[in-house]
């Protein structure tokens, strides 16, 4: 159990969190919130593997996860955008769907090895002493592209034309329409990319970081830890990456826990009863719902909190946001 | 090119025609199945064979229709606790978690043993159905406290504490009460096993085989009791007022944060009764995977039933014939889809409900 391993190993399955997590903040900053994450990530991995299966090249099936991931979307964007049905039921009924489909259209790819996404040193920056070997050598190649999304995500939602468009439809979608921002339009975009960049965290499940399809064991909960970092990092993409590299470093942890007979010179417990490891795989759980607690409160305290109009569906010339 | 045509949605002011919603629900049906039939036609499966296939498996002999209904009961239980939830908007996702709560503390009574040994088998029944709904209610008690007094999103929680849920029963089923080693605790003694219609095939034969057990009759009774509480009660009429308009009900001197607390804890204790029924009428032990995500589904349950109590044991039922042809056909998760599709197209058609949609010719209004 080294600190080295476990870091290495929190930045490369905390990449699949961070894709999806900054899906879902630039969705619920336009004011529409999609549960569906768990489902569009399954359908996405599924579609990524089969793809790089059947292709031989796992760019084309990272293509097809976030166009599946995407395309799955656009039903919940129909269904709460221009239907105005309640985006909670919509969004579990899309994670149903995808799961479903998923399911259906995964069937024999369980124990296939399909080609996968290489890993690579990150120039220039990998020769940097001691920090280029913690953080710039030998990650998957979309390792590095999670690294450059974080600054970008964030630059765009607070100090770009379109970002502050995007805000403004999550906040007071009313003002954006009367300012001639298309809300309709807006909602349906990010609501797409949201979708596309779940089905991307799909994929690097499925073709990169723990390759393989294991039916709906591949995603295992984490669309929904997504969801949930989303609101502990206060829609705030840098706080929702840190979270999800941390949680990646738990998972390492949990894991190594098991390996040494002493831990700090005492018998380690989970390495001389075997049942005691089902505490430590419901300590993300619990964890997440411990980070949801402390995130609520520190949000009414400071008076942060979600997009004003998240949730709400827009109809023009009828009293609401 | 233009299309001269747009769509427009006006909202319904009258009150909807007693039908309406039923017509919509059962065209979502419909639908639902002409579309995984399609899927199933374009991944290369023959969908009426499947089809005529998924019929005789739920509803083809005495067996099967029994073991529908088997099925159907954790559904009705756990559709009546989330609808009771829905109602006041409380999002309560975490029926899985209770449901596997309940059927812990309910086997706990034959496990620990909490019962002397010769107890009456009314007394140990009734212990544990207790015991099973005071799991529920526990389990859902954590994210109704959450949320009244923190204000924490319960959709999250409830989801979480699934997953919970189910390592803290494989802990006692792996490590502490497991049976020689296997993955399930020793069967149950016969006294606390939920009567069965087989039970009496010695005076009927007709009922040998037949699997049905006593748990339907809880389900029903549950029914309307909910039921009552909604349409009869003045606390039902509370938890409607707070779902409709919680800043109303706060003006009014309603407690909002004990209700929240409430109602969650109730709609747990049915999913822990759901537990427990499955284990003392069903299993007969507490093992892995008791529930094929009956938590899951009884959300969807609820929701086609449109909250209604009594429309619930009808979706159910429903329900429960898809999980028991779902068990025997390929692809696996084609009864998952078929549920999430009528899911979908369900409240997509809840827009005919509240909105008038028509075609309106553009072309006159520029004239």
């Amino acid at each position: 159990m080294s600190f080295e391993v476990i870091l290495r190993s929190g930045l490369s399955t905390g990449t699949i969190l961070l894709f999806a997590a900054i899906g879902e903040i630039l969705t619920e900053r336009a004011g529409i919130m999609n549960l569906g994450v768990e489902g569009m990530m399954l359908l996405g991995a599924m579609a990524a593997f089969k793809t790089a299966l059947a292709t031989g090249n796992p760019w084309l099936g990272l293509l097809a996860g976030i166009a599946a991931g995407g395309i799955l979307s656009l039903a919940h964007a129909l269904v709460t955008i221009h239907l105005r049905a309640d985006q909670v039921v919509s969004g579990l009924s899309l994670t149903f769907l995808g799961t479903g489909l998923a399911l259906v259209l995964g069937e024999g790819l369980t124990g296939q090895n399909a080609p996968l996404i290489p890993s690579a040193d990150l120039p220039l920056l990998a020769n940097l002493p001691y920090i280029g070997r913690l953080f710039f050598q030998n990650f998957n190649i979309l390792v590095y592209v999670g690294y450059f999304f974080i600054p970008l995500s964030w630059y765009f939602i607070n100090k770009t034309r379109p970002g502050m468009h995007l805000r403004a439809v999550g906040e007071k979608p009313s003002a954006a329409d009367t300012l001639g921002i298309n809300v309709v339009g807006v909602r349906y975009f990010y609501t797409f990319v949201g979708g596309c960049l779940a089905g991307l965290a799909g994929a690097t499940i499925s073709i990169a970081i723990n390759p393989g399809w294991y039916s709906n064991l591949t995603t295992s909960g984490q669309g929904w830890i997504a969801v949930a970092l989303v609101i502990f990092a206060q829609w705030n993409p840098v706080r929702a990456a840190m979270g999800g590299y941390f949680f990646g470093m738990l998972r390492r942890f949990m894991l190594d826990l098991q390996g040494p007979m002493l831990l700090l010179g005492f018998r380690n417990p989970f390495f001389y009863n075997h049942n005691l490891v089902f505490f430590l795989q419901m300590t993300p759980f619990l964890l997440t719902i411990i980070a949801l607690v402390w995130g609520s409160r520190s949000a009414t305290r400071k008076r942060l909190g979600a997009p004003a109009a998240l949730g709400i569906p827009y109809i023009r010339g009828e009293r609401g946001l | 090119m233009k299309i001269p045509y747009r769509i427009e949605m006006e909202k319904r002011l009258e009150e909807n025609p007693k039908w309406l919603p039923i017509v919509t629900s059962l065209g979502a049906i419909v639908l639902a199945f002409l579309i995984s039939g399609i899927i199933l036609a374009l991944i290369g499966g023959d969908p009426l064979r499947v089809f005529k296939f998924f019929y005789n498996a739920a509803f083809g002999s005495w067996g099967a229709l029994s073991d529908v209904v088997v099925k159907a009961t954790p559904l009705l239980l756990i559709g009546l606790g989330c609808g009771l939830a829905f109602r006041m908007k409380l999002w309560n996702i975490g029926a899985e978690g209770q449901f596997y709560i309940g059927a812990f503390f309910a086997s706990l009574v034959v496990l620990v043993p909490l019962v002397p040994e010769d107890s009456p088998k009314i007394f140990v029944l009734t212990l544990m159905g207790i015991m099973g709904m005071f799991g529920g209610a526990l389990y859902g008690f954590v994210p109704g406290f959450l949320k009244a007094k923190y204000n924490v999103n319960e959709i999250i929680t409830t989801l979480m504490l699934n997953y919970v849920a189910i390592y803290w029963n494989n802990y006692w089923i792996f490590g502490k009460y497991s049976d020689a080693g296997f993955q399930m605790t020793p069967t149950f003694d016969k006294v606390a096993w939920l009567p069965r219609l087989a039970d009496l095939a010695r005076k009927y034969p007709a009922f040998s085989g037949i699997t049905l057990h006593l748990g339907v009759v809880f389900g029903l009774i549950a029914a309307v009791v909910i039921w009552l509480i909604i349409s009869r009660s003045r606390w039902g009429y509370v938890i409607s007022l707070i779902g409709d308009n919680p800043k109303a009900a706060k003006y009014a001197g309603i407690n909002i944060t004990r209700n929240i607390i409430l109602v969650m804890m109730l709609s747990g204790a049915l999913a822990g009764l759901a537990g427990m029924s499955e284990v003392t009428g069903v299993v007969h032990r507490l093992q892995e995977r008791i529930s094929t995500n009956y938590g899951f589904s009884g959300v969807i349950v609820a929701w086609l039933a449109k909250l209604n109590p009594f429309a619930t044991i009808l979706v159910s039922f429903l329900f429960g014939a898809l999980i028991v042809a779902g068990r025997e056909i390929q692809p696996s998760g084609l009864s998952f889809f078929i549920q999430g599709t009528i899911l979908f197209l369900v409240i997509s058609s809840d827009v005919l409900l509240h909105y008038k949609i028509r075609l309106v010719r553009t072309t006159e209004e520029i004239a």
